[in-house]
Order: structure tokens, then sequence, then C-alpha cells
């Protein structure tokens, strides 16, 4: 089966008004659906901008954006919310709310003006409850929530807009291990069970790594390798682009990055 | 069910409205009695409207801004109307109508000097600097309606002041029939835009990743609202707390989704502000106490109750 090009990105170059340099320069990557892209780099590489160039947020100085075969300009918000589910990095929660009306509010860009919520509705957020093992979590208050299932109701709410490709801003910062290894697991798996297109921005270099079939590494906003995992993520590149020795080695077949003390401790 | 209880609260308070009055008809006379259609009706719908108004505008004017303590005033209408009026009195401008629409045009004028604040970032609105520039420019116009207040003799004095707290004493099928014709456009326009209302609560960029167009939305919801409140402030004068308690007690009884949380509003406030006004002019009757002072003096611990759960909870 072909996989269809959902996200493209060519030559894409953003600056934010003031700035001394480019926040994104020369940018280019393309999400096909079953396929889990990851975006790598330091604090400040231009990893949140090129999501927000990506969905039409910030508009480029340079290149062009494609979102399944049409100018990302194209879209309204509301057309692009039925192709494409974000988790942003941060979110407010202004007034009390249950788990599922807030998944509910994934089902928005699908609601007419007039109508009300649907039975289509209903099952769409029952099935991403039941994806994203949030099930029982459905009649809870939203602040009663951990670190954990938090991000995984709010991953219900990406799933409930029924997307075909989904953006993840550091989905797992202050994740617990476990957390973060389910959340991982459960973004794999609608990649492969249901064919959706993933773009994920992540410090985890080594779960990056294992779990993503391509990375793009940033730096400073240029394109410092793209590829699969173990082309992109040698030595040489990793030290340079991270500013810190590191040493990688393979991991069922996949490379894994483990940075280095400066001092060797003395035998 | 909750709109059940509601119409009929909203039926009784209109009843009450018209049953109970200074001037003490026995029941058997209410049904042909001028008092009642020419000044009780009238009165206690247009109360009932711009309670309803006030209401929606400040639930979605807590939306917008994205702030528990907005208020359909505190984006500096309430100065600019205030404004508006004070320099119709000391004028003399003649008519009926001068007043309102002097408030009218005060409140817009207001609100389109905030909105150009608003906008000093670039072409989106910053909700936060629409708090400061309400602020602001509520300050200056209050600061000029002083200055002309003091100037002016005792009578226009007594006038402007009453004004400033509300009232309904003005009241006819005619104003009656402006805030019909007025009303249901900015309304509808809200209700149509709740949903988009819903995703902003998460935060602007989140709620455009959802789906709404977040800069076309505060624009609309901006005007609206203030529209909204500035024909509110011309027929009845500076009515506090309605638009900054209703939302508050429909959102914690019924929930925080605008679909049903505006028009409960809308009946809650409505509900509130023509109790209120019945209350302002049979207490101390046959004399009147601007209902501002009513909803006041009644919101006040309501609201420092709900707080209090709030808090607790």
């Amino acid at each position: 089966m072909d996989r269809e090009l959902i996200l493209a990105l060519r030559g894409v170059t953003c600056r934010y008004p003031d700035a001394p340099r480019d926040s994104l320069a020369g940018v280019s990557l393309e999400v096909r659906g079953g396929e889990f892209h990851a975006v790598l780099g330091p604090n400040g590489s231009g990893k949140t901008t090129l999501v927000r160039a990506a969905l039409g947020l910030v508009r480029p100085v340079a290149g062009e954006v494609e979102i399944v075969g049409r100018p990302g300009q194209g879209w309204s918000r509301r057309e692009l919310a039925r192709v494409v589910g974000v988790l942003p990095q941060r979110e407010d929660n202004l007034f009390p709310q249950r788990v599922r009306e807030t998944v509910l509010l994934g089902r928005y860009p699908h609601l007419s003006l007039l109508g009300g919520v649907a039975a289509v509705d209903r099952a769409a957020v029952d099935r991403a409850l039941v994806a994203c093992d949030a099930a029982d979590l459905a009649d809870r208050w939203l602040w009663t929530l951990s670190g954990g299932e938090y991000q995984r109701v709010r991953l219900a709410r990406a799933l409930a807009q029924e997307p075909r490709l989904l953006v993840l801003d550091e989905p797992t910062a202050s994740l617990d291990l476990r957390h973060e290894m389910e959340l991982f697991e459960l973004v794999r798996t609608q990649v492969d069970a249901h064919g959706l297109g993933v773009l994920m921005i992540t410090h985890h270099v080594n779960l990056a790594a294992r779990f993503a079939d391509r990375v793009l590494l940033l730096s400073e906003g240029r394109p410092a390798g793209a590829g699969a995992p173990g082309d992109v993520l040698t030595r040489d590149t990793a030290e340079r682009v991270f500013g810190w020795p590191v040493s990688i080695g393979p991991f069922e077949g996949r490379p894994q990055m483990i940075p280095l003390r400066l001092r060797k401790e003395s035998p | 069910m909750k709109y059940v209880v509601l119409v009929g609260a909203a039926l009784a308070a209109l009843a009450a409205a018209l049953l109970v009055g200074p001037a003490n008809l026995p029941l058997a006379e209410l049904p042909g009695s001028a008092i009642v259609w020419q000044l009780r009706l009238p009165r206690a719908v247009l109360a009932f409207l711009v309670g309803g108004a006030l209401g929606v505008a400040g639930t979605s004017l807590q939306a917008l801004v994205r702030n528990p303590l907005a208020d359909p005033f505190l984006l500096g209408l309430s100065g600019g109307a205030g404004l508006g009026a004070v320099a119709a009195i000391a004028l003399h401008l003649p008519g009926p109508w001068a007043l309102p629409l002097a408030a009218f045009v005060g409140a817009v004028g207001a609100m389109a000097l905030v909105y150009r604040l608003g906008l000093v970032g670039g072409a989106e609105l910053d909700p936060r600097i629409l708090l400061l520039g309400g602020v602001a420019v509520g300050a200056l116009a209050g600061a000029i309606t002083t200055a002309i207040v003091s100037l002016a003799e005792a009578t226009e004095l007594r006038n402007a002041f009453l004004w400033l707290w509300g009232g309904f004493s003005g009241a006819s099928w005619t104003t009656v029939l402006v805030m019909l014709a007025y009303a249901p456009l900015p309304l509808g326009v809200l209700v149509a835009a709740a949903r988009p209302l819903d995703l902003l609560a998460l935060g602007e960029e989140p709620a455009q990743y959802l789906g709404a167009d977040v800069p076309r939305l505060k624009r609309i919801v901006y005007l609206a609202a203030s529209l909204l409140t500035a024909a509110a402030v011309a027929v009845a004068g500076v009515i506090g707390f309605v638009g900054l308690v209703v939302p508050h007690v429909c959102r914690l009884l019924w929930g925080r989704l605008h679909r049903t949380l505006l028009p409960t509003a809308f009946l809650t406030g409505g509900i509130l502000l023509a109790a209120a006004d019945t209350l302002a002019r049979t207490v101390v009757a046959p004399r009147e106490l601007p209902v501002g002072i009513v909803t006041a003096l009644v919101g006040v611990p309501v609201f420092a109750f709900l707080l209090r759960r709030w808090t607790v909870s």
C-alpha cells in the first residue's frame, strides 16, 4: 500500500519580529500515514516553531507547507482540526471540567453550528477513551488526574478529532518512566494499527530512536540531520548539536545515546 | 429540566413585578389597569431584557478575556456611557431620547477606543491589553464625568447620580421595542460563538488546534458583547453585578459549556434584574432606589458565598 503524504514542509524559514536570527531556516519534512516522525534538538532549536509553521500559526517568510496536497494557507482552522490533532505543550483549565467533556471538545470541529452532539460523536469519544486506556477516567474531574492520566486524556481528545496526523509537543515532559513508556507505546499503536501519521517533538533522544521511523534533528533552526534514527544519530552529529560528549551504541538495532561525564573517575 | 425551572422562575418574577407596586391595586382590577399595561409590564419586560443582555455579555467577556472577574462594564463602557449621559444632562439636551442616545454614543466611543488599544500589539486583539485599556479608558471618562458633575447645579447632579446607578423608571413600550429590535443580533452572534468560546478556555493556541478561528472570534465576541452592553447601559444606566455574578452562578449550577451557559445566563440575568427592580420600586415606596444598589446589595453576599464554596471544594 502506498503511504499517503499528509504533511510536507519544503525549505520553510520562519523569523519572529525583532528576532536576531531565523527561528527556522530551510527546514524540509515529509510525514506520511503510518509513519512516526520525531523532531529532536536542544532548547530553542526551533522545534515548536516548526509545529506552528506546519499548522499555520506562524507564517513562513520562505518555503511552503502542504497538508494532504493542499497549501497550508488554504485550510480553515476548522477543516484543519478534522485532519490534524494536536497536543500542545501547555494549555489552561480555566473552569472545572470532567474528562468526558474535555474529550468531547475534540469533536467540535465535526459539529455543525446548529446541530447537537450526535451518536457518532459519542461513539468517537468512547473509542478514543478506550484507545488511550482512559475509559475508567471518563467521569473524573480533570484536576483529580495524575500527570500521566492527564496526558492520556489529552491524547484521547486529539484522537476524538479522528485525525490523520497527530502532532505532539513534548507529551512526556515530567512523566515518570512507566507513564512515559505507556504514552510512546500508545502512540506507536495508533501508527501501526490505524495508519496515523505522527509528528512528535521530544527531548528523549533514546525513546525517539526506538519508537520513531524517522527523526529530524534541529540545531539553531537548521536541519542537522534527517532520516532513519541509525543514520542521523551518530556521535559526531549528536555531540555537535547537543554540545556535550556522548557515547552511542546499538540496542535492539536502534542507536542509544549516553551522555558522558566530563572528568573520568580515577580508577 | 433546568429550562423548565428557569422559565417558571422567569414567569414568576414577571408576575410578581405586575402584582406588586406602590399603587395598591386589588387583584380584580389588575387585568384592565393602565398601571399594569402601561407602567409595570413594559418596565418588567425591559428589566428582564437588560438583565438577560448583561448576563450574556458578562459570560462571553469572561470567556474572552479568560478572567473570571471580567464584567460587562470592566472594559470602560460604563465610564463612556456615564460621560455621555452626564454631558447630555449638563448640556440640557432636550427630548426623551437625548440621554439614552448620548449614553449609547459614549459607550460605543469608549468601546472603539479600548478596541483600538487592544490592537497595539499587532493585527490581533490582546485580551490583557483590552482589560488594561478598559480600566484606563474608564478612569479617563470617570475623571471627565466628575469634572462636569462638579461644575453642575444641584438638581443636575442628582439626576446624573441617579442615572449612573441605574433604573427603569423611564421604561415604556417604546424602549422595550428598541431593545427587542436591537438585542437579537448581538445575542445571536454570541450564541453562535458558544462552542469556540468553550475552546478558548484552553488558551488561544490549543483553541486554534481544535478548530476555532481565534483572531476572528475575539473580534466578534468583543464587539457583540460591547454593543449589547452599550444598549443596556443606554436604556437602564450602569447596573453592576448582574454581568459578574450571573455567569458564575450558572457555571456552578449547569456546567461551563457555553451552549447551555449563554441561554441560562440570559434567563437568570433577566429573573435577577426583574426581581431586583420590583424590590427597588417597592421597598421605599413611593420613592425608588436605583436598581444598581439592589443588585449590589443582593449580589455581593451571593458572590461572597459562591467564592467560599469554590475555595472550599
